[in-house]
């Protein structure tokens, strides 16, 4: 049976389960979609300053905090070259504003709500990154 | 306490679970993330779990907050109206996902990543907000 094989992906169902807490808060108290690409582009914008710097700010502490309660930084392994990773933000820059979201306001608060639309857009940007990441096997990275 | 500043500081919280949430599912490392997209290879579900929770949690929350009239701290739901999957939607969404299959970095975990201070993480959210503007000022803003 699947003792220790599926307890190693209790941190991840754990921590997905807080994403989801949070974003049903955000909905709860302000009103608002957790949707990360929105939030990052109000803010850009300057609009909703208050709100939208204090959502950025408290997920920027996340990591501070796990930092704190775990003794540790979240494991980060960096291994591409700058013109991929500005090649890549760029993208994701403007993918995110074209498709109107991401993984937090399509792939979770969308399915959720069972839209149609971003049931859609989820499988085109996971069918996606999964041709990139083939590509980029292919070409050697 | 002002509306405003209760709203600021539930925002705060809501920032602050989700970063929690984004570390402890180890969705801040590229490579876990390349792993879930690397289906011809070392195939990694944790995404899978990541996302299954997620969707869970909230799937019951918008139960509570379809009942509700109006949020807790605020005046109405800012929730969008429904647009068409159109060809902004799914080609957006593909140069989205090429750009996450790159670099293993969503917008969530950039700007969570951005506490650890390293360069490559400044630079991934500078392109990307750059990314941000150079759409809303070429192509027709919505």
């Amino acid at each position: 049976m699947g003792g220790p094989a599926v307890s190693q992906f209790l941190p991840s169902l754990i921590g997905g389960m807080l994403i989801g807490l949070s974003a049903v808060l955000f909905l709860v108290l302000n009103g608002r979609v957790a949707g990360i690409s929105g939030i990052v582009w109000r803010l850009a914008q300057g609009n909703g300053v208050l709100v939208n710097a204090a959502f950025v700010l408290g997920l920027v502490l996340g990591p501070v905090v796990y930092r704190l309660i775990a003794g540790a930084w979240p494991a980060m392994t960096v291994t591409w070259s700058w013109p991929v990773l500005i090649a890549a933000g760029l993208l994701v820059g403007v993918g995110t504003r074209m498709g109107s979201g991401c993984t937090s306001g399509h792939g979770v608060i969308g399915i959720a709500a069972l839209s149609f639309r971003s049931i859609v857009a989820t499988l085109v940007f996971l069918s996606a990154g999964v041709v990139a990441v083939t590509l980029l096997r292919w070409t050697g990275s | 306490m002002s509306a405003s500043l209760a709203r600021a500081l539930a925002a705060l919280c809501c920032g602050l679970i989700f970063g929690l949430g984004l570390s402890m599912s180890g969705m801040l490392d590229p490579a876990r993330v390349r792993g879930f997209l690397d289906i011809a290879g070392a195939w990694d579900p944790s995404l899978a779990f990541v996302m299954g929770g997620a969707v869970a949690v909230t799937f019951c929350g918008l139960v509570v907050v379809r009942r509700m009239r109006r949020p807790l701290l605020g005046e109405h739901f800012g929730l969008e109206a429904d647009r068409p999957i159109d060809a902004r939607l799914l080609g957006g969404s593909a140069l989205f996902g090429i750009g996450w299959g790159l670099a293993g970095f969503c917008p969530g975990p950039a700007i969570a990543a951005l506490s650890t201070g390293l360069l490559p993480v400044l630079a991934f959210v500078a392109a990307m907000v750059t990314g941000m503007v150079l759409h809303d000022r070429f192509v027709r803003p919505r």
